[in-house]
């Protein structure tokens, strides 16, 4: 049975956005309302589409017409493990940051409900890349992210807003048209077998000549590795971040940097699996810098929002290091820790924004002695981040864990490295806690309140979630194991056999 | 009485096909009309007439242009010298919806108190009682709506012409108007005659160049006709010398008209002086003229030399786009942005015409180089006249506020105009679903089907630039306050509304459904010979 599942999720945010933006600007609350409401129909139906793909597979919700016939482009929409997960995790975390944010737009450069709108707008075009199955689609939507995000951060954000916005879009833009140039490339490849067609489907069944594969594996790559990001191409994220509303930063970092990772997975390993492998060693040098230098970087920082974006850049090296490390657990652990990682992130930067609305700074020196005044805040935000440096027992423990498995059977020196990632990890997420939230209480800090019940609201399905999935994941590893099977069975690697055989202890 | 006959030689008429060349003729002879009403019809019924008989004829014109294209009648008309083929017909038919447009445009005068853009009385000195006196009487020069046709039957033919000495007269048919509607500015006079100077002396100057290239390409070939040109190539009789000199002067004077660098330099000059919906005509319409003329002649003609002046093209193609990119990040004003956004677009053109991408040679299914450039003409064009309209409306009591500063926060004082400005800025930038990504999408894929896939990467990264200083004036326009003293924006007729609305409504359907275009560019096939 389809009827149009995923056009219906790509389509119900946009209508969203644009009753949003009819409503007249003095009424910013039903505008907020409104979109609050279309937020939580779409998680409704993800949730429904989800749980059909979890009973039936995603052979129902492909949909495939012919969209520009001289291109070879579809509008073609369908699922897989991996592509569900992240829908799953844009459809949860949009309604989490609109309550979040509840009262964080209204000292924009806009109104109020525009920033609902760009929120729904982004939503609409990350399920759209999230499913697309056509490469053109994909790259469309992938470059139209841009637009909601960067009215987002140039928008609402602190005094250097309209700086970090433009790094922001030449960054990913940079990566984006390299990207078209081996999207351009592919169009010629498969012109030149027949038929042009951008389904992956048609091309996954391309014989590519060992050089050109390689050269469009790196226009590919690079984009990703721009949107991710990985050290040495991150240095927009922490100004944009830094910069942007803690909701606007949740979606960059959560969702939008995903679309870096997940490309990886879907169009690097699945289009150009030679050329993916051929790779290898440079990518996991590059993953592993990116987790040792952005954590090194995160316990420098004086400024907790960039702190935040520097733990992510650590995180996603742990998250393209799985992906390379080509084992099926380290890739069914990279694909997990996408969505763990969301769920932890947006509840450190919304705790995190939290406490930078009520003191109106973001430097780490302004505070002290917050668990004193506000031990409700306090405690959501030890937990968000203790869940952030993978403690055990909360679900981005069995991600982390199953990256440095999977990379361990494959390349031991770096897994080893690796490990120190998660020490350093512990440093600089207890010394933030250390600094802000213990110890006498800073001037300033006297009359700070603790958490709303909205607030508690927005953080709940979160710190829920990060548990549940710690101490049960298997419905959703259940979910994203035939996907990474198929992708490991394209690049043509089967996982080692452990080296130690079972049956020796038995002797 | 036999003996006052002289013996003749055996005159036969020319063989004209007038129903294949009848868009042309109605163009030329609504403009010939036109001159007629100047000299006879009183002063105040002018404007009217005027405006009908251009709009008429342009209808018409593209009309019949239309059922040529449906009984796909392909000829070489009037013993040779016209080339009524699929690329021409295609670029007729953009040429006179482009025109269309602009005249609207040209005909506007809600926005500057019941004037039009253009200068009442040409010879009056600017600043004197003369031409206070005219501004008072309400005088205008309603010359230039046949001039205007003029120029686009000089376009059309230039686009269509299959014989080398019909592409110069061409040439000058549609420059000599331009040079004078370029001179026409009712405000900044001295700047818009400075311009209009420039582009004739410099024009003058490429057109000696191309003439030259045609004596000797005479020289080399013996014939005018590209045919002939590329008959007399493929059995290499001629001086290798003189085929190359020939070509080279040639493609000088074919550049100018492109824009390509570097022979750009009277690009900026000449958009800002210019009476802005002239900029905007001349940007969109001579652009399309030239580089099908362009095509027409290095394809059909020079096509068996290819490799001898293919290399060159490639230097030109990436000096026009890295120096139109580059220049126009240092611009401060909105209609010499335009111009160096107009040169750098040239040069993505030029990647689709030297990767040579035809549907002849061999296994290949894909996008051709002609379809590529057809398509990325239509989706160049559109927003170019959208965003010259724009620039009129920005005013103060100077006339056009076209300083970038100026523009400063203008999202805010016309939410609407700013939107719709930022929207044709980001086609131009090539961001996905609007025309220029499609276009852009066409032309590399083109060129990297040819083998240029250096000029490709070349290109995204001028494409990076190029979108650093669209950017740029979005932010200027939506993220900046406004000034006490900012420009108004003035309301516009229906002529500007519809103009701006054509141009928005092709850009957006360009990038949302952009397939019957795209067929309709592929369906024209190829150049004849």
């Amino acid at each position: 049975m389809n009827i149009g599942w995923l056009t219906l999720l790509l389509l119900l945010p946009f209508v969203g956005a644009i009753a949003t933006m009819l409503v007249p600007t003095a009424k910013a609350l039903t505008a907020k309302q409104v979109a609050l409401g279309f937020s939580l129909v779409t998680l409704v139906l993800t949730a429904i589409v989800a749980i059909g793909y979890h009973r039936n597979g995603g052979e129902d919700y492909a949909e495939t017409h012919t969209w520009i016939k001289a291109f070879g482009a579809h509008y073609a929409l369908g699922l897989d493990g991996v592509g569900i997960v992240l829908v799953v995790l844009t459809a949860l975390l949009t309604p989490i940051v609109m309550i979040a944010s509840w009262n964080d737009a209204q000292h924009g450069r806009w109104s109020e409900k525009s920033f609902f709108a760009w929120i729904l707008g982004l939503e609409a075009l990350s399920i759209g890349v999230f499913s697309a199955t056509d490469v053109f689609l994909f790259y469309v939507l992938f470059e139209a992210t841009l637009i909601p995000m960067y009215f987002l951060i140039g928008g609402f954000g602190g005094p250097q807003r309209s700086y970090a916005a433009v790094k922001f879009l030449l960054y990913s833009l940079l990566g984006g048209l390299l990207m078209l140039a081996s999207v351009v490339g592919l169009y010629v490849v498969s012109a030149k077998a027949g038929e042009p067609s951008y389904l992956l489907s048609d091309l996954m069944k391309l014989d590519i000549s060992q050089n050109t594969e390689r050269w469009l594996f790196l226009g590919f790559f690079f984009a990703f590795a721009v949107k991710a990001p990985m050290v040495p191409f991150h240095t927009w994220l922490p100004d944009a971040a830094g910069e942007a509303t803690p909701g606007t930063s949740v979606l960059l970092v959560g969702i939008l940097d995903k679309i870096g990772t997940f490309g990886m997975i879907r169009f690097c390993l699945g289009l150009f699996p030679n050329a993916s492998e051929w790779a290898t060693p440079v990518v996991l040098v590059l993953a592993l810098i990116s987790v040792l230098y952005g954590a090194l970087l995160a316990i420098g920082q004086t400024d907790i929002k960039r702190l935040i974006a520097y733990t992510s850049i650590s995180h996603f090296g742990f998250i393209v290091m799985g992906i390379f490390a080509l084992t099926s657990q380290g890739l069914t652990g990279s694909t997990l820790y996408m969505f763990n990682h969301g769920l932890s992130t947006a509840a450190l930067f919304l705790v995190a924004g939290y406490l930078i609305s009520r003191r109106g700074s973001a430097r780490i020196a302004d505070y002290g002695g917050v668990e004193k005044v506000a031990p409700v805040l306090a405690g959501t935000f030890l937990f968000a981040g203790l869940s952030s440096l993978a403690l055990p027992g909360l679900s981005p423990f069995i991600s982390e864990f199953m990256v440095l498995a999977g990379t361990f059977s494959r390349h031991k020196v770096i897994a080893v490295i690796a490990v120190l990632g998660i020490v350093l990890a512990a440093l600089y997420i207890l010394l933030m806690y250390q600094r802000t939230m213990t110890g006498p209480v800073r001037d300033g800090i006297e009359k700070l309140k603790d958490l709303t019940g909205r607030e508690i609201l927005a953080i709940a399905p979160l710190v829920v979630l990060i548990i549940g999935l710690g101490i049960f994941p298997k419905p959703i590893v259940d979910i994203i194991k035939p996907a990474v099977d198929e992708t490991m069975q394209r690049v043509g690697v089967t996982d080692k056999a452990p080296q130690i055989p079972v049956t020796e202890g038995q002797k | 009485m036999s003996a006052m006959l002289l013996p003749v030689a055996d005159f036969t008429a020319p063989k004209i096909e007038y129903n294949e060349l009848a868009p042309l003729l109605v163009v030329f002879g609504a403009a010939c009309v036109g001159v007629l009403v100047e000299a006879f019809l009183p002063r105040p019924l002018r404007h009217l007439v005027q405006l009908a008989i251009t709009v008429v004829a342009v209808v018409v014109s593209g009309v019949l242009t239309g059922i040529l294209m449906n009984d796909k009648k392909e000829l070489l008309a009037a013993q040779g010298a016209i080339s009524v083929d699929g690329p021409a017909l295609f670029t007729w038919l953009i040429l006179l919806a482009l025109s269309l447009i602009s005249v609207l445009l040209f005909a506007e005068r809600s926005i500057d108190g019941g004037l039009s853009a253009f200068a009442g009385q040409a010879a009056a000195v600017p600043g004197s009682d003369a031409e206070r006196e005219g501004t008072a009487a309400r005088v205008e020069h309603t010359e230039i709506f046949p001039l205007t046709l003029f120029a686009v039957g000089g376009m059309m033919l230039f686009a269509a012409s299959n014989d080398l000495l019909v592409l110069f007269v061409a040439l000058e048919v549609f420059s000599l108007p331009l040079y004078l509607l370029c001179g026409l500015a009712r405000r900044r006079r001295l700047i818009s005659q400075e311009a209009a100077m420039k582009y004739f002396l410099l024009g003058a100057f490429s057109s000696a160049f191309l003439l030259f290239g045609i004596a000797l390409l005479y020289g080399y070939a013996g014939t005018m006709s590209l045919g002939g040109i590329a008959d007399a190539l493929s059995s290499d009789t001629g001086s290798d010398t003189i085929l190359l000199a020939g070509t080279g002067l040639l493609g000088v004077g074919l550049l100018f008209k492109v824009g390509g660098v570097p022979f750009h330099s009277w690009t900026p000059d000449v958009y800002q002086g210019a009476p802005t919906p002239v900029t905007g005509f001349m940007a969109a319409c001579t652009k399309i003229a030239a580089f099908v003329g362009l095509m027409r002649v290095f394809y059909v003609a020079l096509g068996g030399s290819r490799w001898d002046w293919a290399p060159m093209m490639w230097i030109i193609a990436i000096l026009t786009m890295v120096v139109g990119s580059i220049v126009a990040i240092t611009q401060t004003d909105v209609k010499r942005m335009l111009a160096y956004s107009s040169i750098a677009h040239a040069g993505f053109l030029l990647t689709a015409f030297v990767g040579l991408a035809q549907a002849g040679s061999g296994v290949h299914t894909g996008i051709t180089s002609t379809q590529a450039v057809l398509f990325y003409l239509v989706s160049y064009g559109f927003p170019t006249i959208g965003a010259f309209a724009v620039v009129t409306l920005v005013r103060d009591a100077g006339g056009e506020a076209t300083h970038l500063s100026r523009w400063a926060g203008l999202g805010k004082k016309s939410p609407l105009l700013a939107g719709i400005f930022a929207f044709f800025l980001l086609s131009f930038a090539g961001i996905p679903l609007t025309a220029g990504f499609t276009g852009k999408w066409a032309v590399f894929s083109a060129a990297w089907t040819g083998g240029a896939w250096p000029l490709v990467v070349v290109a995204v990264l001028s494409s990076l630039v190029a979108a650093f200083f669209y950017v740029r004036v979005i932010v200027l326009m939506f993220f900046s306050d406004l000034p006490a003293d900012a420009p108004d924006v003035a309301l516009p007729g229906w002529q500007t509304t519809s103009a701006v609305a054509l141009g928005l409504a092709a850009t957006v359907v360009l990038g949302l459904v952009p397939g019957p275009v795209l067929d309709l560019a592929a369906r024209a096939g190829e150049f004849i010979r």
